[in-house]
């Protein structure tokens, strides 16, 4: 369809291709399509494209100048890399592998972020369904409380949290959760992001699994499956792209996260992820500024090529539900 | 090789040794965690008859429930005790006074904590510019990702545009400010005086318009809050164009017919048809982004860590709680950022709730 065609031809097609109502900007539906073509101007494509470039600056700078040497980087700005094109690896050599190297905070980021993605996962996931599908007195209580949850910030719950790690609950002389020791494991760290996740992962979850059709977790219940193999056989397959965009979403959230792993990830350098490792290298080589932009542009490509993977997803998953207007 | 070299491959070799037993260990946590919750299912999945639902819903709702009670609405009650009090350091033991749980060396401050916050000149700074913050914020995200979002609908190939703007999405604040100092730098200075190097974009984009001493822009107040927040608003964007544009695509195609025979185009049919159908969602957008700027902590500390007048509530809180150590005043400061939120989050769930109804 190209914007010369006249809305009114499509109008009088009324119905052609509605049907099959496909997900992508280019198979809209007859009646999208004709107000498309009528709106979409020069204009309008010119400004994405402007505003699409403003964005992208920033980020292409930044690359253009992790691959400029040392002296380039300080004696100009990184747009002359258009001038004097170059490909000098050597920064994020000296970045991976020089002065205790990022390659273990890779790692350490990996190590946090690859459980305390998947265990928010499973329960969440388990919670919203029984809270869509085995409705019981509370459980709209239950679901509003713990969507309203998250309005507690995370600096809220920080001081009283590494207090329970450390010394666990007690009234008065009575223990009535032992202290955990978990200190220099990476057990605070996992729990603390499942616990601050749940409130967004239960909502997204809920919304998906609530719309499930009924009559597939009728069918299970008259073949004599119990709740819990309904979860385990029917829901658990079918909620696959919410799953997956609310993983995508706290896989980026967690390896982005500073504060969580600053207060919880104890101060043994080794065990740091890369934010926490960029920000030391900020403050300690504050004269080495080349090596900001490779050791920042590692640490971005793996989030980036998660996002870039599964961004489909990503949309799909996370927007059940919650845009019917 | 090289004795240099030598050295490297034997770090190197030692890195990758520790980085198999790290990975190694999360390969045993994961099995771990979901071997235990399968066979928390097998046993539980054995249980017929009256107790099957209870049991199920117990297994499901259960671990959510506790681990939301530990981990977010127990250190909120904390911390509201905690904001009453002049405890001077973290990690005292509790006592049980008159059926409450109280911190035995916390002295019970009244509202003193909250007064400070109001009269003190450097946190009613921190607190005007938090409110700066989620006004400018929301508004120029939602704003531009609308703008986006609408023009992306009437045009085709859109896919690369959306991924590109969508992109920063995935970036960490700390990487971001990273990236923006590239745009930020202040020009360098040689040591006699005279112009030297450029490696900010900004500073050489204003000198190429004839602007001959552009300030250094990360010090100079009150600009320099405005600039942090241009970071946060390139992040959030393509958040919400992502969001807005799926409910724009999800407005039924009968209703736009319905409006076009009626004879809207253009704006008309944006304003009165295409707005108020995605209202839902855009409310929900304005909270999350405004949540968010509320809370924003990252970009504030890796730029200027609060200095030049820019600090704002959830770093200062950090300060307080966590490097100064006055646990009464971060808790106030926390509670504060709370009260904040919750009529963003109170009118979220009445909107949810109607739709519920309706749907």
């Amino acid at each position: 369809m190209t914007s010369s065609t006249p809305p009114i031809l499509d109008a009088e097609l009324p119905g052609a291709e509605r049907e099959p109502r496909a997900d992508t900007v280019l198979r809209g539906g007859e009646a999208r399509r004709a107000i498309r073509s009528a709106f979409s101007s020069p204009v309008a494509s010119f400004l994405v494209i402007i505003l699409t470039v403003l964005w992208t600056i920033p980020t292409l700078g930044f690359f253009l100048n992790s691959l400029r040497s040392k002296e380039a980087v300080y004696s100009s700005g990184w747009w002359t890399w258009f001038a004097h094109p170059t490909f000098d690896l050597s920064n994020y050599h000296t970045v991976l592998f020089a002065n205790g190297g990022e390659v273990l905070p890779l790692v350490n980021s990996l190590a946090i972020t690859i459980p305390a993605t998947i265990i928010p996962v499973f329960i969440a996931s388990m919670a919203a369904y029984a809270l869509a599908w085995m409705r019981f007195r509370s459980s709209d209580f239950i679901f509003f409380g713990l969507f309203a949850l998250q309005v507690i910030p995370l600096q809220m719950a920080l001081v009283p949290l590494q207090r329970f790690y450390s010394t666990g609950a007690h009234v008065g002389s009575l223990t009535i959760f032992p202290a955990l020791h978990l200190e220099g494991s990476l057990a605070e760290i996992w729990i603390s992001h499942t616990m601050f996740s749940l409130p967004l992962a239960v909502f997204l979850l809920h919304n998906f699994i609530v719309q499930l059709p009924g009559s597939l977790i009728e069918a299970g219940r008259v073949d004599g499956a119990s709740y819990l193999q309904i979860y385990r056989l029917i829901v658990l397959p079918l909620t696959k792209p919410a799953i997956a965009a609310f993983a995508i979403f706290q896989f980026l959230w967690v390896w982005n996260d500073l504060l969580v792993a600053t207060i919880f990830g104890g101060s043994d350098a080794s065990g740091q992820p890369v934010t926490a490792r960029i920000v030391n290298l900020g403050g300690n080589f504050g004269s080495h500024q080349e090596l900001l932009a490779p050791a920042g542009f590692l640490a971005i490509v793996i989030p980036l090529i998660v996002f870039l993977a599964f961004q489909r997803y990503f949309t799909r998953g996370l927007l059940a539900g919650s845009v019917k207007g | 090789m090289t004795a240099s070299g030598e050295a490297s491959r034997i770090v190197l070799a030692s890195t990758a040794s520790l980085a198999a037993t790290k990975l190694g260990d999360v390969v045993a946590v994961v099995g771990g965690f979901l071997a235990i919750l399968l066979i928390i299912f097998l046993v539980a999945e054995r249980a017929r008859g009256r107790l099957q639902r209870p049991i199920a819903i117990v297994v499901c709702v259960g671990p959510a429930v506790v681990l939301a009670m530990a981990g977010l609405v127990i250190p909120a009650i904390n911390t509201f005790w905690l904001s009453l009090t002049n405890t001077a350091a973290t990690g005292q033991k509790f006592a049980l006074v008159d059926g409450k749980l109280v911190p035995v060396t916390a002295k019970f401050v009244g509202a003193s904590n909250y007064v400070f916050a109001f009269t003190d000149p450097y946190t009613r700074g921190t607190l005007i510019r938090t409110v700066l913050w989620i006004m400018v914020v929301p508004l120029v995200t939602v704003g531009v990702g609308l703008l986006l979002a609408l023009l992306m609908d009437r045009m085709h190939y859109t896919s690369f545009f959306k991924t590109m703007i969508f992109m920063p999405t995935a970036i960490s604040f700390v990487g971001a400010s990273l990236i923006w100092s590239l745009i930020y730098n202040p020009p360098v200075w040689q040591p006699n005086g005279s112009p030297g190097s450029q490696t900010g974009l900004l500073s050489q984009v204003v000198l190429s318009l004839g602007w001959k001493n552009p300030p250094d822009w990360i010090q100079t107040p009150p600009g320099n809050t405005f600039l942090l927040m241009v970071i946060l608003i390139w992040i959030e964007t393509g958040f919400a164009m992502v969001v807005l544009a799926a409910a724009l695509k999800g407005i039924p195609d009968e209703i736009i017919d319905a409006a076009r025979v009626d004879g809207a185009t253009g704006y008309k049919l944006f304003a009165k048809v295409q707005i108020p159908m995605i209202r839902g969602t855009l409310v929900v957008v304005l909270t999350t982004v405004t949540i968010m700027s509320l809370k924003i902590f990252d970009i504030v500390r890796t730029v200027t860590n609060g200095d030049f007048n820019t600090d704002v509530l959830a770093r200062q809180m950090y300060d307080d709680l966590f490097v100064t150590f006055q646990s009464g005043r971060g808790a106030a400061l926390a509670v504060i950022l709370f009260l904040c939120v919750v009529p963003l989050v109170a009118y979220n769930i009445r909107q949810i709730r109607r739709q519920r109804a309706i749907g």
